[in-house]
C-alpha cells in the first residue's frame, strides 16, 4: 500500500473537482453514513433532552411524584426565578467566583507564561508538572482539598501558619474564608489553562518583529504592550472565555469541597439547581433555572466558538 | 549618561539578560514546586496510618504503613480483644494490620468494583465516541456536507452544556428505559458528552493528511471505503490514539452524571471516593490511597500526551 501511493501520486493531480465528478450521489451518502450516527445520538441524548427540559419548564412537574397531573402553569416558574433574592444570590455568588477566579488566573498565567518564554534550561520538564492539576478530577481534588484545609491537622493552616501567626485557619468552615478556599483550588487547577494558551500565543510572535522594535529603541514595557499584547491577546480571550464559561457551571469541584457551604457563602447556580432538582425534586422550577443558566452558557459559548475559529484562521 | 543609558538597553550584556533568565527560572520552579505540595501530600497520607493522618502538627516524617489500602480495598468491623484472641493467628498480612486496630476483615470493600466500573464505562464510551468521531471526521473533512459549519458549531455547541441542564430529563428517559444505573446507559451518556471534542479533534488530524494519498488509491481501483481504512486510517494512528486519551480522560474525572443516574450498581469512582467512611468520619489514608489509585492513571497519561495538551483543550484549534 505504501509503496503504491506514491508512485500514483501523479495520476491523482487530474481534472479539477476528481472528488465531486467521482459519482456524486455515492459521495453524499457516504457523507452522510459518516456523520449521520453522530448527529443522532447528539439529538437523541443532548437535543432531546434540552427540549424536554424546556417544555418541563412550563410545568409544574415534580419527578418524585409520578403519579400527580402535569400542569402548564406558563411563565410563572421563570417569574418565581427571576423574582427570587436567593436565586439572584447565587447568581451574584457564580459571578463573583467566575470573576475572581479569571482576574487571578489570567494574571499568573500570563506571568508564568512569560516567565517560561524565556526557555531555560529544563522548563519543558517544569511546563509539564504545572500542567498536571488541569487533567486531575475535579470532584476527587476537590475531596482532598478538604483534608488539606483541615483547620487543625491540615497541611494548608500548617504552611500559612508557618509564614505568618494566624492561628488554626478554618478555609472552610469561616464565611469569611470560604469563597476563598474555593478560589485557590480552582486557581491551582485551572492556572496552567490559561499559561498554555498565552504560552501558545507568544510561541507564535515572529522574533523579528522584536529586533525591528530593538532597532527603535522600545524599551521592555514598549514592546510588552505593543507587540507582546496585541498578539496573545486572542489566545487569551479564548482562554478567559473557556474557563469563564466552565467556572459558570462549576459544579464537581465546588460540591465536593463546600458542598455550598458555610450556609450558602459559596452556593454556586449549579449547585443550587441540583439541590432544587434532585432533593427538593421541584422539577419544573428547577427546569426553568436551568434554562436560564443553559442559556448564559451558550451565550458565553457562541462567542467562544467565534473566538476559536479566529484565532484558527 | 543618557547615551550610555540607551546603548545598554538596546544591547544588554549577557550577564543581565542570564541573571534574568535564571531569575525567571527560579520563579516558575517555585510555582511548580508549589502546585506538587497538595499531590505529594495525598500521596504520602495514603502511607500513614489513621492516627498519624489527623495528628497535629502534620505529620511529615511518619512510619509509613499500608493500613489505608487495606482499608481501602477491605470491610471490616470492630471487634474485642477476646473473640480476636479466640480466632487463632491471623492469616495474611492485611488480616495482622486489621486487626492491631481490634477490626476483623469481614470480605472486599465495593472499591474495587467501582473502580472496575469506572475503567468499563471510561474504555467503552471511549471506543465509541472515537469510533464515531472518526467516521464523521472523516466526512467533514473530505465530502461536500450541506450546512458543515453550522453542523460542526452544533457538535461543539453540545459540550457546552451544563450537565445539571439535561440531568432532569436524561434522569426521566433513563428511568422510563430501563437505563438508569448500568453501565450501557452510562456509556451511551458519555459518547455523547466526548463524541464532540472527537470530532473536532480528530478533523484536525485527517485536515493534515494530504487528499492525494486517497485519490492515488482511489485511481488503483480502490473504493472510498477501502481507501479510508487502508489509506488514511493508518495515517491517523497517533492522532486516534490522542483522541482516545483524552476522551477517557474526560470519561474518567465525569462526576455529575455519575453522581446522579447511578447509585449502585454501575456507579463509577469519583462520587464513591468522597463517602469512603472509616470509624469517626472520613477514612482519610483510605481516601488518600483510593485518589492516588484513580489519578495516577490521569498523571502517566497526562505526562506522555504534553505535547498535544494544546490541542486538546481547543479542540484541535491550536496545533502549536
Amino acid at each position: 500500500m505504501a509503496s503504491t501511493t506514491p508512485q500514483a501520486q501523479p495520476a491523482a493531480r487530474g481534472p479539477r473537482g476528481f472528488w465531486m465528478r467521482a459519482s456524486t450521489l455515492s459521495d453524499r451518502a457516504l457523507a452522510w453514513l459518516c456523520i449521520a450516527p453522530t448527529i443522532a445520538l447528539l439529538l437523541a441524548i443532548n437535543i432531546f433532552p434540552l427540549l424536554w427540559t424546556i417544555y418541563l419548564s412550563f410545568t409544574n412537574y415534580r419527578a418524585n411524584q409520578p403519579g400527580r397531573e402535569i400542569k402548564w402553569v406558563g411563565l410563572k416558574n421563570y417569574k418565581r426565578i427571576l423574582g427570587s433574592e436567593d436565586i439572584w444570590g447565587y447568581m451574584q455568588t457564580t459571578a463573583s467566583f467566575v470573576c475572581t477566579t479569571m482576574i487571578i488566573q489570567t494574571a499568573l498565567g500570563l506571568g508564568l507564561a512569560l516567565l517560561i518564554n524565556r526557555n531555560f534550561r529544563g522548563h519543558g520538564f517544569w511546563t509539564t508538572v504545572i500542567l498536571i492539576p488541569m487533567m486531575l478530577t475535579p470532584a476527587v481534588v476537590g475531596t482532598f482539598w478538604t483534608y488539606i484545609y483541615q483547620p487543625q491537622t491540615g497541611i494548608f493552616s500548617y504552611i500559612v501558619n508557618f509564614f505568618a501567626d494566624v492561628g488554626p485557619l478554618d478555609m472552610i468552615g469561616s464565611v469569611a474564608m470560604a469563597p476563598w478556599a474555593i478560589v485557590i483550588v480552582d486557581t491551582w487547577m485551572w492556572t496552567p489553562y490559561i499559561m498554555l494558551l498565552c504560552l501558545a500565543g507568544l510561541r507564535s510572535i515572529p522574533p523579528y518583529l522584536y529586533e525591528a522594535a530593538e532597532i527603535d529603541r522600545a524599551n521592555a514595557w514598549q514592546k510588552f504592550r505593543y507587540i507582546t499584547l496585541p498578539r496573545i491577546m486572542p489566545f487569551l480571550m479564548l482562554a478567559v472565555l473557556f474557563r469563564g464559561m466552565e467556572n459558570v457551571k462549576m459544579f464537581d469541584m465546588v460540591v465536593e469541597l463546600t458542598s455550598g457551604g458555610p450556609g450558602s457563602v459559596t452556593e454556586l447556580a449549579s449547585i443550587n439547581l441540583k439541590r432544587e432538582a434532585f432533593e427538593k425534586w421541584k422539577t419544573g422550577y428547577s427546569s426553568a433555572f436551568a434554562v436560564i443558566l443553559f442559556v448564559t452558557v451558550f451565550g458565553l459559548g457562541s462567542i467562544y466558538v467565534k473566538a476559536l475559529n479566529r484565532v484558527k484562521s | 549618561m543618557a547615551a550610555h543609558g540607551n546603548s545598554a538597553a538596546s544591547a544588554p550584556s549577557a550577564a543581565p539578560r542570564r541573571l534574568a533568565t535564571g531569575a525567571a527560572a527560579a520563579a516558575v520552579i517555585a510555582y511548580a514546586l508549589i502546585t506538587l505540595i497538595p499531590l505529594l501530600w495525598i500521596f504520602v497520607t495514603g502511607f500513614k496510618s489513621p492516627p498519624d493522618s489527623i495528628s497535629y502538627p502534620p505529620k511529615v516524617i511518619y512510619r509509613p504503613t499500608l493500613e489505608g489500602y487495606v482499608n481501602l480495598f477491605t470491610a471490616r468491623s470492630r471487634q474485642t480483644r477476646e473473640y480476636i484472641d479466640s480466632l487463632g493467628p491471623a492469616a495474611t498480612w492485611y488480616d495482622r494490620l486489621a486487626r492491631k486496630r481490634n477490626m476483623v476483615i469481614t470480605g472486599p470493600s465495593r472499591f474495587a468494583g467501582r473502580y472496575m466500573n469506572s475503567v468499563i464505562i471510561g474504555f467503552g464510551s471511549t471506543f465509541l465516541a472515537v469510533f464515531l468521531g472518526t467516521l464523521a471526521a472523516y466526512g467533514f473533512s473530505r465530502f461536500r456536507v450541506p450546512l458543515k459549519d453550522d453542523l460542526l458549531f452544533f457538535i461543539l455547541s453540545t459540550r457546552m452544556m451544563p450537565p445539571i441542564a439535561v440531568a432532569i430529563p436524561i434522569f426521566l428517559m433513563y428511568r422510563k428505559l430501563g437505563l438508569s444505573d448500568t453501565a450501557l446507559g452510562m456509556i451511551l451518556l458519555y459518547t455523547a458528552v466526548n463524541v464532540s471534542l472527537a470530532v473536532w479533534l480528530l478533523k484536525g488530524f485527517v485536515d493534515e493528511i494530504p487528499r492525494e494519498y486517497e485519490e492515488a488509491a482511489i485511481i488503483d481501483g480502490y473504493s472510498r471505503m477501502q481507501a479510508f481504512v487502508k489509506v488514511v486510517l493508518p495515517q491517523m494512528r497517533a492522532g486516534i490514539a490522542a483522541t482516545a486519551i483524552f476522551c477517557l480522560i474526560f470519561a474518567w474525572n465525569e462526576y455529575a452524571f455519575a453522581l446522579l443516574l447511578t447509585s449502585g450498581e454501575a456507579q463509577t469512582a469519583p462520587p464513591f471516593i468522597p463517602v469512603i467512611i472509616g470509624e469517626g468520619g472520613l477514612d482519610w489514608p483510605a481516601v488518600a490511597a483510593g485518589t492516588t489509585l484513580f489519578l495516577l492513571p490521569i498523571i502517566t497519561f497526562t505526562v506522555l500526551l504534553r505535547n498535544q495538551l494544546l490541542r486538546g483543550i481547543t479542540f484541535g484549534a491550536i496545533r502549536k
